[in-house]
């Protein structure tokens, strides 16, 4: 095979992905709790705080205002954490990639696996999140629906890029570098918290190319009720991200593995 | 004849500018237990995980089950068994759960009775649920025998199967491979004990440097590369007094205070060393002596 060869995509893949929904459904008591109580507490701690400081944003309530911002979020960090520190727990630390790579799976195939895992649940912890914001009475159906695949687009995203990252890692240290250089700047600069029309010019072109920054503009205008702009670029750059990242990860992995 | 289960011919790996295998051919017979016997570093894993396809060969041609490798790897890992070097059981699950799991990756649900089955196999029926982090080494490695026979392979790998073991665990492990040899399993293992090589082992490919170096029946290779019987001396001058009598003392080798005489027949020497002071031991010569001899002495890592 090609070092270079796009994934081969192939329904083995599944086969990882129910692994790790056999440990997670058997820690299902205490990841649920965490999934439920966590949006809660930031969108709570986020909107009382800092909404007492602002009244309205874009003439809607502060806490209505990050609402989209904070389902993109709660699915960014997910899928992150998620192909970076587990996956690299199963594919380092415990050799469960090993183990899986002498029976009938391809490195494509674990990859895939965790791809299409980390992806999927951070969509469940994001619409944990929409359900928080449904409670408050910030999300307007049935156009709200729409952010289930929304957020999976988001999702898989970040998961393929996140899995680029972690064939690069000899150890956990790379990740933290990840995330204080890549998401949390992202996550400022892509209008979650406050319009992006209020930083400098340069940083609001520098904002068009973040992937983060399409999935907030798909996600807010589908909680309000409306219909996102400019749906089809934001579509059409997440799915680029998917793309390219998944074939980052795959060549990367098959670079790490000597395959 | 059919093709046999396993053939390499001319196998060449490099890691950088390092040959880590160096034109290997070899091949395992249908039923046959080969051992791949050599020091640390020899190339042994790398060897094994080509011949899986999990790495994949720089040049040369490997045929596993029929299948062309790494190309048709799906297909000959379906009906191919592992027993990794770590084991790699997957800590977030119990025994049976490490089983059924693992029949699913070769897309298959495995029944209860098939894990029972297994886990009694191993003698871990009792621990059916217990987590594999409460398990002993011996337990483990058990485990992952079992784990390795999920799709009833025809074909076995074993990296090490016995390193790290007590000897009641090693003896274990060493009766169920022979209960899987009399079920007509071929078993290709790796190991740097002679003892489990000479007990198991039909056939011997001695590897070193990323080649192998000599190949055969185990007491064909201690008749081919050793002389018959060994003495062992130890004690103050013993040197000297050996070098003083090259034809009764035979090939000899210094080696930590021990002079290791291997001779043809060591009566005559025997007479002499009962009228002096030194210690001495007699024994026959074994694959050690082969190992050594072909490997040297010198430290690997």
């Amino acid at each position: 095979m090609n070092l270079y060869a796009p994934p081969k995509l192939s329904r083995r893949a599944w086969r990882l992905f129910m692994r790790n929904f056999f440990v997670w459904r058997k820690l299902m008591a205490s990841s649920i709790t965490t999934h439920l109580i966590e949006p809660v507490v930031v969108m709570l701690g986020f909107g009382l705080g800092v909404g007492s400081l602002v009244d309205e944003v874009d003439g809607v309530p502060y806490l209505q205002y990050i609402a989209g911002g904070m389902a993109a979020y709660t699915v960014m960090f997910g899928a992150s954490f998620e192909a970076l520190y587990s996956a690299f727990t199963r594919m380092h630390v415990q050799r469960t990639w090993d183990a899986v790579l002498h029976t009938p799976m391809a490195l494509d195939d674990v990859v895939a696996g965790e791809w299409l895992w980390a992806g999927i649940k951070s969509m469940a912890a994001g619409a944990a999140m929409l359900a928080v914001i449904t409670a408050l009475g910030f999300a307007d159906y049935p156009s709200a629906l729409l952010l289930f695949p929304v957020l999976l687009l988001g999702g898989l995203a970040f998961s393929a890029l996140a899995l680029a990252c972690n064939a690069c890692a000899r150890g956990y240290e790379l990740f933290s570098f990840y995330f204080t250089l890549f998401l949390t700047p992202m996550m400022f600069l892509s209008g979650a918290f406050f319009p992006t029309e209020r930083m400098p010019e340069p940083l609001q072109i520098f904002s068009a190319f973040l992937p983060f920054r399409h999935l907030v503009d798909l996600a807010r205008p589908l909680l309000a009720g409306g219909a996102p702009p400019s749906w089809a670029l934001n579509i059409a750059v997440l799915a680029l991200y998917t793309a390219g990242g998944l074939w980052l990860a795959a060549v990367l992995t098959r670079r790490r593995y000597n395959v | 004849m059919s093709a046999p289960p396993l053939s390499a011919e001319r196998v060449r790996k490099y890691y950088g500018a390092d040959a880590a295998v160096d034109d290997v051919s070899f091949s395992a017979a249908a039923g046959e237990c080969a051992g791949i016997l050599g020091p640390n570093g020899a190339g042994k894993s790398t060897l094994l995980n080509i011949c899986l396809g999990v790495r994949r060969q720089d040049s040369g041609t490997v045929r596993l089950l029929g299948f062309g490798m790494p190309e048709d790897a799906m297909r000959a890992r379906a009906r191919a068994g592992v027993v990794p070097q770590k084991d790699m059981l997957d800590p977030d699950f119990t025994c049976a759960e490490n089983l059924s799991m693992y029949a699913r990756y070769f897309g298959a649900a495995a029944p209860p009775q098939k894990i029972a089955a297994l886990l009694d196999f191993a003698g871990l029926s009792a621990r059916n649920s217990t987590p594999i982090g409460h398990l002993s080494g011996g337990m483990q490695r058990r485990l992952a025998l079992a784990r390795a026979l999920v799709n009833d392979p025809d074909i076995i790998f074993l990296d090490e199967p016995t390193t790290g073991l007590d000897p009641q665990a090693r003896h274990l492990i060493w009766e169920r491979l022979r209960n899987l040899r009399e079920a007509g399993k071929t078993l290709l293992l790796t190991t740097h004990f002679m003892e489990e090589a000479e007990r198991l082992c039909d056939r011997l490919l001695v590897m070193d440097g990323g080649r192998i170096i000599a190949e055969g029946a185990p007491e064909n290779l201690v008749r081919e590369y050793a002389e018959p019987e060994v003495v062992e001396v130890r004690g103050a001058g013993a040197k000297e007094w050996l070098d003083a009598r090259p034809e009764t003392a035979g090939r000899r080798e210094n080696f930590g205070g021990l002079s290791y005489c291997h001779v043809q027949d060591a009566a005559p020497l025997l007479a002499e060393l009962r009228g002096t002071a030194f210690q001495f031991i007699h024994r026959r010569a074994n694959m050690e002596d082969v190992f050594l001899r072909l490997t040297g002495r010198g430290l690997r890592e």
